[in-house]
């Protein structure tokens, strides 16, 4: 009999990555193994949701929650873990404040279904929609409800500790692992409830190793349309950087590699709504001063709110756009 | 669509209204509105700022997620502002968030930015006023009771199951 303490991991509403980011802190892994037992994992083990239900309430020690609240499978998982583990982390963008799945917000929920299942690119010619409950001669079986907007772990649960990124870069990974099991053996403390664990507490900008000036722009740029200089600061360029918004703890890996910060790890300390903060700072270095001009170098953003809330949108503070909380009864 | 606020339909909407005002010109016009009884709609919240320039875009998102449904911005004239060039900013972030409020499918007109020199207290009431008419005319935002109002309808909704109409 085992007396290791208990380690489970969950996807909700998520691609996968953070799954592949934990598998690529590579021999640490190893260390997992010696000091957890792995009880619940559903993309690396078998094991069935009854056989966490029967857990005891507060038996897994560390739980890795990743993915956003997207339907009512997500929630009731959410809800479970939460009674099962006595550390609950929201780990990745997802979990945190909604990321990709998270811009679905933008839309009423039944849209996006009936997108799915009735575009071009479907062969749906008979028009079948997926069903929540449906009958067959074994009995009635169901399927998952998608809920009304995309909701992150803390909207629905409490939350100990988040740990940002798209995906968490592994070296953070295999930080946290090895703080958790140093507070195992009595060595450290864990940090207080609610922190921030495995990033920085600046900036990209702070982390990242272009040159910066004095910012004055006097239009967009992309990426991909004009060379960019590789030792100055992007937003200087024109490149819409999300760099000065965004936490630090992927040490500006993006930027170095010559692609602007599209806002992965979330917002920085103390920022309270992440769009806002980027809308205050590319304004602020525009460099026109009439209402026409503006215009013009704000028509090099084509789409603010993808570019200000790419993976923010569900943990904004208006949290959906208007389709999804307006839309008319079912 | 839904009634979001609960009103009936031969009901006067009273919207509520945030404004925020610049210590040295803006706020000085409202004094001056006051100290001369010009009367405005008593819709307006005013918060005064040292600076247009202060205004940081999340105080206006806060403003409308938890309830207004407009956001009035104002300062010194162009040229004008106390701290040289910051109303300059003030511009560029109103139009640059009006634009991101229009990706969410609001209607950027719900957020307004009015110059105002300490002399016109006639013209900040005035702005009040129309702006006032304005958002009545668009309706109420209540970006917090619609969330509640919805929530309700979704948990009903959602027993029923998923119906999606083709």
């Amino acid at each position: 009999m085992t007396t290791k303490p208990k380690f489970a991991m969950y996807w909700a509403a998520s691609c996968g990555g953070c799954e592949i980011a934990v598998l690529n802190i590579h021999e640490k892994i190893l260390d997992v193994d010696a000091n957890f037992e792995v009880v619940f994992w559903p993309v690396a083990m078998d094991a069935k949701y009854h056989d966490l239900e029967a857990m005891e309430d507060g038996s897994i020690l560390l739980t890795l929650f990743n993915g956003g609240i997207r339907n009512d499978e997500n929630e009731r998982m959410a809800k479970l873990l939460r009674r099962k583990s006595k550390i609950l982390v929201a780990f990745g963008s997802c979990a945190n404040e909604g990321c990709i799945p998270g811009l679905a917000n933008l839309r009423d929920s039944r849209d996006i279904v009936r997108t799915a299942f009735n575009t071009v690119s479907t062969d749906n010619v008979s028009h079948v929609y997926p069903m929540h409950s449906y009958d067959v001669p074994a009995g009635e079986i169901h399927i998952p409800k998608i809920l009304p907007i995309l909701q992150t772990l803390d909207q629905v649960v409490e939350v100990d500790y988040h740990m940002p990124g798209c995906p968490p870069e592994s070296d953070q990974i295999a930080g946290v692992i090895d703080l958790v099991i140093q507070v195992l053996q009595g060595k450290a403390e864990l940090p207080p409830k609610g922190a921030v664990i495995g990033a920085g507490n600046s900036t990209v900008c702070d982390e990242c190793a272009r040159t910066r000036n004095v910012k004055s722009i006097e239009s967009f740029t992309r990426i991909w349309s004009a060379a960019t200089d590789p030792a100055l600061c992007l937003l200087e360029q024109g490149v819409p950087c999300n760099g000065p918004a965004t936490r630090s703890g992927c040490k500006a890996r993006c930027p170095s590699a010559g692609a602007q910060c599209i806002g992965c790890y979330g917002p920085a300390e103390g920022v309270l709504d992440y769009g806002a903060r980027l809308v205050s700072s590319f304004a602020s270095v525009i460099n026109a001063s009439d209402p026409e001009t503006i215009d013009r170098i704000l028509d090099g953003l084509p789409d603010p709110a993808g570019q200000f809330y790419r993976f923010n949108l569900a943990g904004s503070l208006l949290r959906a756009g208007r389709p999804a909380w307006e839309r008319e009864p079912a | 669509m839904l009634p979001r606020n609960g009103l009936v339909s031969n009901e006067v909407f009273e919207p509520t209204i945030i404004g925020f005002t610049c210590n040295w010109c803006s706020y000085r016009a409202a004094d001056l509105a006051g100290t001369a009884r010009i009367k405005y709609p008593p819709n307006i919240r005013l918060i005064r700022l040292m600076c247009s320039g202060r205004l940081d875009p999340t105080f206006v998102l806060k403003a409308l997620a938890n309830g207004a449904d407009g956001v009035l911005i104002t300062g010194c004239h162009p040229g004008e502002c106390h701290y040289i060039e910051q109303n300059y900013k003030a511009l560029r972030r109103f139009q640059l968030l009006r634009r991101t409020l229009a990706g969410f499918g609001l209607e950027p007109q719900r957020l307004k930015l009015v110059w105002a020199s300490a002399a016109e207290g006639a013209k900040f009431a005035a702005e009040v006023a129309s702006f006032t008419e304005e958002i009545r005319a668009l309706g109420p935002l209540q970006w917090g009771k619609a969330r509640s109002a919805q929530t309700e309808a979704w948990e009903e909704a959602l027993t029923e199951g998923m119906e999606v109409a083709a």
